[in-house]
């Protein structure tokens, strides 16, 4: 009973302000609310001017090709860095250090390191072209259809220290004697990672799959210090929309319509996820 | 420093003002590059002068960033003293929730309505036959201004007109110039195009699109014309890695660009770096076509406060701001127009008295702000910021689009 008090807060927290939230915008969704939110129902009009805005689907297209990218790269670097960290390297503190680094910056500071790396005049390819190699050519956030990947550099580069980090704190709890039995058993090293250790390695990967899944979903201000969504509308992303829409064009209704879109997809991932990885224990 | 600033403001605001007739006013504004801080300091040191306090609540960053901080500090219930918006729709909504001030009562004391020339520019202020706002200059969009150093490196002429200047590209790209600078901002691209509108289209055109939101003027051929002049534009400006608008009036400046479709608050930068209009740049209002200009500008407001002494301070500031000695040395430093026509700007140089001139024959046209609200503008602007990054958009495809915008705007 005293467990089910003390619990209270975060209870009505949970129900008053995400669930509550959460359907507020989604009735106000339906509205054609202007800078002010306002009870005039419009039906389907803000989803389907939604749908039909060419920024609103390049911003999905973006967070698509992100996601994955995203999603494959840092996990993949990051379990590598953590395997070499692994092999009891001298000096392994210096390295942890460093690659865990990037993540002390926000994103803004990450985002503006990395406008300035890649700006074509003074960045990286300005540095190369000085030194004799006129004809190189690295301009990503300046070219409408690899943007997105300049943005994703700067992403991956703030946030596999951390996956590292939590791979590497995985691998130490692996039990020594697996990796004795294995060698005893004249298994290759790379074999061994990828049977035994990966599959012992879930429940970190699972906590480094969240981390990372909320991190696409809302990534904004990256973009914002990077490239402010441009060239043009090239790399937009949905959260970015939302709020443009909202308090920039003052369009609440329309804003609210892609933050529930945003919802929905988070949805439609998670739902099933949660079914199989929830529902599998009680059967077993 | 700006943060630090907001901090104090922040604290200001609880702090109970010691004397009636010292009472600290936070305004609220968006002018943060060099011409533009030196402008609003003028402005601070009239309100000062009057035994009050300017605290200072500059926001960094265009309009379209600083707007929802102001707007959610008024809505969300911790307003300001008085805050810059253009004038225009973008408060009409605060107003007719009675979150803004009605200060007919000093206008009509100080006869604005005789003194602020155009009258338009009071009209926007004025809901429901009250006035709101207090609009302190003219900004216009339609000036193309000119690098005389790039030309005189290009070796040809500097142009008198938009033709001249996109015949002139070739010759500026040869000298390893961009011709034409622009920043990567959606609101740039937006406001060069409605620049194109009223230069190649004409003032007609541009307040049938922008006024009537007429669609079929949108689609026709001469509204194509335009969107050619874009594609000119957009080859133009390939090239011109910036961001910010006052980047790019810096590559104006250096000469390393030809020219920038920007607003007047340009004039400011080149003062700073202590250039001369007519010798160091030029300027062709209208891209030297189509010779009119908008009014549209600053205006501030101010939300309704509940303590009684700021209430008051609020009414002194909006006095002030259109007192005749303020607004010379606030436009002079802008590089705006001053809102009264009975003011005599004499340190005026070359290209504000052509603006001067312009506004005295009266060919203007009303301000995009003024004409459509902001979230059918900002629906251009992702437009025009589009088509200009993407070499293989057509211009059909982008009016085609331009259309759809038209016909549902509001």
């Amino acid at each position: 009973m005293t467990a089910k008090i003390a619990s209270l807060p975060m209870i009505l927290t949970a129900s008053v302000v995400f669930a509550g939230g959460t359907v507020w915008t989604f009735v106000y969704s339906f509205t054609d609310s202007g800078l002010l939110p306002r009870l005039r129902f419009v039906g389907l009009d803000q989803y389907e001017r939604l749908w039909s805005t060419r920024r609103w689907l390049v911003s999905i297209e973006n967070l698509f090709i992100y996601g994955v990218c995203m999603l494959v790269f840092s996990l993949v670097i990051g379990f590598v860095l953590a395997a070499l960290l692994d092999q009891k390297i001298r000096f392994e503190n210096t390295f942890r250090t460093i690659f865990l680094y990037p993540f002390a910056l926000s994103f803004i500071v990450t985002g503006l390191v990395w406008q300035w790396l890649l700006n074509p005049d003074f960045g990286i390819q300005g540095v190369v072209q000085g030194l004799g190699w006129t004809s190189f050519d690295f301009d990503p956030l300046y070219d409408p259809d690899i943007v997105i990947y300049g943005i994703l550099i700067a992403a991956l580069w703030q946030s596999t220290g951390l996956v590292m980090c939590l791979m590497l704190a995985g691998l130490r709890g692996i039990d020594e004697d697996i990796w004795k039995a294995a060698r005893v058993d004249g298994i290759p090293m790379w074999r061994t990672y990828v049977f035994i250790v990966i599959p012992m390695l879930r429940p970190v990967l699972v906590t480094a799959l969240v981390i990372i899944a909320s991190g696409i979903v809302k990534v904004y201000d990256l973009v914002v210090a990077q490239t402010s969504g441009g060239p043009g509308i090239a790399s937009e992303v949905p959260a970015k929309y939302v709020y443009d829409m909202m308090f920039s064009s003052q369009n609440l209704g329309q804003g609210f319509a892609a933050s529930t879109m945003m919802l929905l997809s988070v949805l439609i991932v998670l739902i099933p996820w949660a079914y199989l990885e929830f529902g599998k224990k009680k059967h077993g | 420093m700006r943060y630090r600033l907001s901090a104090a403001v922040l604290a200001a605001g609880v702090a109970f003002p010691l004397a009636a007739q010292a009472t600290d006013l936070e305004v609220t504004h968006w002018w943060t590059s060099g011409g533009e801080a030196a402008a609003v300091a003028e402005l601070a040191k009239a309100f000062d002068a009057t035994g009050n306090k300017w605290i200072d609540g500059a926001i960094a960053g265009s309009g379209n960033t600083a707007r929802p901080v102001m707007i959610s500090r008024i809505t969300g219930g911790d307003p300001m003293g008085a805050t810059q918006f253009n004038h225009g729709r973008q408060t009409e909504e605060l107003i007719e929730a009675g979150l803004m001030r009605d200060v007919t009562k000093v206008a009509e004391e100080q006869g604005w309505v005789d003194i602020v020339k155009p009258a338009s520019l009071l009209d926007s202020c004025t809901v429901d036959g009250k006035i709101y706002c207090v609009p302190i200059n003219i900004h216009s969009w339609e000036w193309l201004w000119l690098s005389n150093k790039a030309f005189e490196d290009a070796g040809v002429e500097v142009p008198t007109n938009w033709d001249e200047f996109v015949a002139a590209a070739p010759a500026l790209k040869e000298a390893g110039k961009v011709p034409l600078a622009i920043g990567g901002q959606p609101w740039q691209a937006g406001g060069a195009f409605r620049v194109l509108v009223t230069g190649i289209g004409g003032p007609d055109l541009y307040e049938k699109v922008y006024g009537d939101k007429d669609a079929d003027a949108a689609g026709g051929p001469e509204m194509a014309k335009v969107f050619d002049a874009v594609e000119d534009m957009r080859e133009m400006s390939a090239g011109s890695n910036v961001q910010d608008w006052n980047q790019a009036t810096n590559l104006v400046i250096t000469g390393q660009a030809g020219g920038q479709i920007m607003g007047d608050w340009a004039q400011g930068e080149f003062q700073i770096a202590g250039q001369v209009a007519g010798e160091d740049y030029s300027c062709l209002p209208g891209l030297g076509v189509n010779e009119a200009i908008s009014t549209g500008g600053d205006a501030f407001y101010f939300p309704t406060l509940d303590d009684e002494t700021e209430s008051a301070a609020q009414l002194e500031l909006a006095s002030v701001m259109l007192d005749p000695k303020t607004q010379v040395a606030f436009n002079l430093k802008k590089g705006s127009l001053p809102v009264r026509g009975d003011v005599d700007l004499e340190a005026a140089n070359d290209c504000m008295r052509k603006g001067l001139d312009i506004l005295a024959r009266g060919d203007i046209v009303s301000s995009g702000e003024q004409l459509m609200n902001q979230d059918s503008l900002n629906q251009i602007n992702d437009l025009i910021a589009e088509f200009l990054a993407t070499p293989d958009m057509t211009t059909e495809a982008a009016q085609e689009r331009f259309v759809d915008i038209v016909a549902s705007a509001k």
